[in-house]
């Protein structure tokens, strides 16, 4: 590989993407940068200045599944659509619902960007069900983090600090989770209320219940969407119990509670999680419920496009004005976003920067000269 | 500086009166959960504040002066074990719960704060912290940070990384960073996840913040006991097959009950081989639904006795039986050696055959509790320490399954950490590429090699 320069290398196993890696480190090879790549759903993450492009879609496949195991291992560059399908003929799940998986997301960006769907709320997030993975560092030395059983408390989790650095700490090439079994049946309901403030309020009754839902979403116009999964016999009653803590008090509900119809409540849910509803460019923002509605005000004040995930806990945003505006507004906020898709920008991250102090020694630890820095 | 100069320093950050040097006051702080490893620190500090631990652990970075943060010392890998020639940093007076946002239902907790008393002190809210170590009532907060601490829930859980959204701490080297935030759903590096399970080799968390649940509705837990410990396994194969989720599942074998059961009482059958231990929890529509596939499966792996908890209290009792078997042990042997090695679940019959025949082979008696859902085994190595060479046949056995579990493609640990105990099999489980990236990174955060050094891996 290293005999024809290129800016756009497509490494097959493990062996060539530390090869590449290492054509590309300053100082060794002739380039100064590293930008791992594979199913591209996520363009706001390659900018055109970056160095080499090491483009990880033929580092495909799963490599290991065993059903009663709950667990499968699968190379990088393996698009999440088809570990999906794969798993779902054994009943199983990611329950974290990877998002951009219409897009072409792969399992490898999901990991290195640290991406949640719909599923987070209830079951955990991708930082929940990674149990390790291998990733070839800034100095090409491919380095194991966790292992391949669900409980492991030996050693460092060296993927956790991979997890979402959005490539710019090093390259994942194979990551081993767990899984869940599939729900076995799903029930929306819907509610629409006068205002956001009404939804948060209900979305709020929802998060303090037990009725136990294992996703609920918001819009910014007030419609509430909460998901229940579990035993087919039991969700004529959970709905009630649902609908009751919902309610139906018409100064602040103009519609519903309603059990949407199965085939509308599922294109609901995978345009969610491909954020398909979005016009203009996709930036997502770490939030919680009690900041939403001022950061609302401030997205709507400039015509930005808002969707809330995770229970209140993701803003997922159509953000129509430079990125750095957006960057500008979250820092005002204290609050921290990535930019994903849309225009190319050299950093995606938005707003709050992770800690600087602890970053520079992981960067120390796994990239000393900065092979995959931003 | 030397320790001798340095305690005058820290004199003036904390009172002197909570400056214990006396070797009386000393004694206590010699080893944690684990007895084996002991060691007299120069001296244990008492901080009441975030603050005076940042300026501990300053003077110790300044001076080159070894340190060892401790919780309640519930360790069972030898993680709290002091330095010789350092100090202790004891965060039992951090005690306070500084936040409980319902909302955003987080609980912001400093480090020396009970495991329960986050879920008492969310109670009001209907809300709960949900990892349950078995020594959950007095082990901290920092501790299970510290350790990523496990319990019996951890099947539907996770561990206490699962739970850690944030926390604040002071580097080995003074630096203080914040992590992470309250967000599920956070951007940007999962350094959080990072620094849990650090052992205490990068610093000390003064201030983190967990991750709250709703209390569940209800619970349904199902005790079957069985014939042979190999038919409670399968029957945990099964429903895991089933596409049920349970809360917990585990397993105790004949020792473990008797032991539990002269203990606590909890009415597990005495004749059993073993009991296995399942519980549902959610909205009682939901978990009528999934008792019905539950006992049916049961009923179908051969377990020839079934009781479902009639009440809270019985619930609770069954649960104080599991998670008082270790101590309960000790009525059955004068030591002990736990393990807590995990292997694949769909490998846990060939772990637990391959137990056997090691006791057998150093003729030692092995109890055998498990997070059975996880496959994390807790293997209890019984031995008579007066017994000539008795010690060095359990540790024997204890190395050779530890080698098993490591062989079957698992863990050393599952939830104990590696501590001192096991550091010589961290090599055996990882790569020295990867061992060499983790020893890289503790000396980026921690150059001077002062925060609990020797734990992990030798320094």
């Amino acid at each position: 590989m290293k005999t024809f320069p290129a800016s756009l290398l497509r490494p097959a196993t493990m062996a060539e993407v530390q090869e590449a890696v290492l054509y590309a480190a300053p100082g060794v090879g002739p380039t100064t940068r590293v930008r791992p790549v594979a199913g591209r759903s996520k363009t706001a993450l390659h900018h055109p200045g970056d160095g080499v492009i090491v483009d990880l879609a033929a580092l495909t496949g799963i490599t290991e599944y065993q059903p009663d195991e709950c667990t499968f291992t699968a190379l990088a560059g393996t698009p999440v659509a088809e570990i999906e399908r794969r798993l779902a003929e054994h009943g199983q799940s990611l329950p974290f619902e990877p998002p951009l998986a219409g897009r072409g997301a792969t399992i490898g960006g999901t990991v290195a960007c640290g991406l949640n769907g719909p599923g987070r709320y209830h079951h955990g997030g991708v930082r929940d069900f990674l149990i390790g993975a291998k990733f070839v560092d800034g100095e090409g030395r491919l380095v194991r983090g966790g292992g391949k059983v669900v409980k492991n408390a030996a050693g460092f989790y060296l993927h956790h600090l991979l997890l979402g650095s959005l490539g710019r700490l090093g390259v994942f090439v194979e990551l081993t989770f767990k899984v869940f079994p599939a729900p076995r049946e799903r029930r929306t309901v819907r509610v629409a209320c006068r205002s956001l403030a009404d939804a948060l309020a209900a979305l709020d009754r929802v998060r303090r219940s037990t009725t136990d839902p294992d996703a609920v979403e918001l819009t910014a116009d007030g419609q509430v969407m909460v998901r229940i999964a579990g035993a087919a016999e039991a969700l004529e009653a959970r709905t009630a119990s649902l609908a009751a803590v919902l309610g139906h008090d018409p100064s602040t509900v103009t519609d519903g509670p309603v059990v949407v119809p199965a085939a509308d409540a599922e294109a609901w849910w995978t345009a969610s999680r491909d954020v398909a509803w979005a016009t203009a460019p996709i930036a997502k923002i770490a939030v919680t419920p009690s900041r939403i509605l001022a950061l609302d005000a401030a997205l709507a004040a400039v015509g930005a496009e808002r969707r809330y995930g995770a229970g209140g806990d993701a803003a997922w945003v159509g953000w129509p004005r430079p990125w750095a505006e957006l960057d500008t507004l979250l820092t005002e906020h204290g609050l921290s976003g990535v930019a994903l898709v849309g225009p190319a920008i050299a950093d995606p991250m938005l707003g709050v920067r992770p800690d600087e102090a602890f970053l520079a020694r992981v960067r120390q630890t796994v990239d000393p000269r900065g092979t995959f820095r931003g | 500086m030397g320790l001798t100069d340095l305690l005058p320093a820290i004199a003036r950050v904390v009172p002197v009166a909570r400056v214990v040097t006396a070797s009386a006051g000393l004694a206590a702080f010699e080893s944690d959960g684990l007895t084996t490893f002991r060691a007299r620190p120069r001296a244990v500090v008492l901080p009441e504040t975030a603050a005076e631990v940042v300026a501990i652990v300053r003077l110790c970075a300044a001076n080159g002066i070894p340190f060892v943060a401790r919780g309640s010392g519930t360790s069972l890998s030898g993680g709290a074990v002091p330095h010789v020639d350092g100090i202790v940093i004891a965060l039992n007076r951090l005690t306070r719960v500084i936040e409980i946002d319902p909302i955003d239902r987080v609980a912001v907790v400093e480090p020396g704060v009970i495991n329960l008393d986050v879920s008492a002190a969310a109670l009001p809210y209907g809300l709960y912290y949900a990892p349950d170590p078995s020594s959950q009532a007095i082990c901290t907060i920092g501790g299970n940070v510290a350790f990523n601490s496990g319990g019996a829930h951890c099947f539907r859980h996770g561990m206490t990384l699962n739970h850690v959204l944030g926390l604040k701490a002071v580097l080995a080297d003074g630096t203080m960073v914040a992590l992470g935030g309250r967000s599920l759903d956070a951007v940007g590096p999962d350094l959080v996840g990072g620094f849990v399970g650090s052992e205490g080799r990068f610093g000390i968390a003064y201030e983190i913040t967990l991750r709250l649940l709703p209390r569940p509705a209800g619970y349904r837990t199902v005790l079957a006991a069985y014939r042979s410990l190999a038919a409670a396994g399968d029957a945990v194969s099964s429903i895991v097959r089933s596409g049920l989720l349970p809360g917990a599942m585990e397993i105790m074998d004949h020792l473990a009950i008797q032991a539990a059961e002269a203990a606590v009482h909890a009415g597990y059958p005495l004749d059993a081989a073993a009991v296995l231990l399942v519980e549902l929890e959610g909205e009682a529509a939901d978990i009528d639904a999934q008792f019905v596939d539950l006992e049916a499966l049961i009923r179908a792996s051969g377990a020839y006795h079934v009781h479902i908890a009639q009440s809270a209290a019985e619930r609770l009792a069954m649960w104080k039986g599991r998670k008082s078997a270790f101590s309960a042990v000790g009525r059955l042997s004068p030591d002990f050696i736990v393990q807590d090695g995990v292997v694949p679940r769909s490998r846990l019959g060939e772990a637990l055959v391959g137990i056997e025949a090691l006791g057998r082979k150093h003729g030692i008696r092995v109890a055998n509790v498990f997070h059975a859902g996880d496959g994390n085994l807790h293997p209890l190595i019984l031995f008579d320490g007066r017994e000539a060479g008795a010690h060095d046949r359990a540790e024997a056995c204890a190395a050779e399954i530890l080698r098993l579990c490591i062989a079957l493609g698992g863990s050393i640990t599952g939830e104990h950490g590696v501590g001192l105990e096991k550091r010589d099999f961290l090599a055996e489980q990882y790569g020295e590429v990867d061992i060499a990236c983790m020893k890289r990174l503790q000396r980026a955060m921690d150059p001077g090699d002062i925060a609990n050094p020797g734990k992990v891996f030798a320094s």
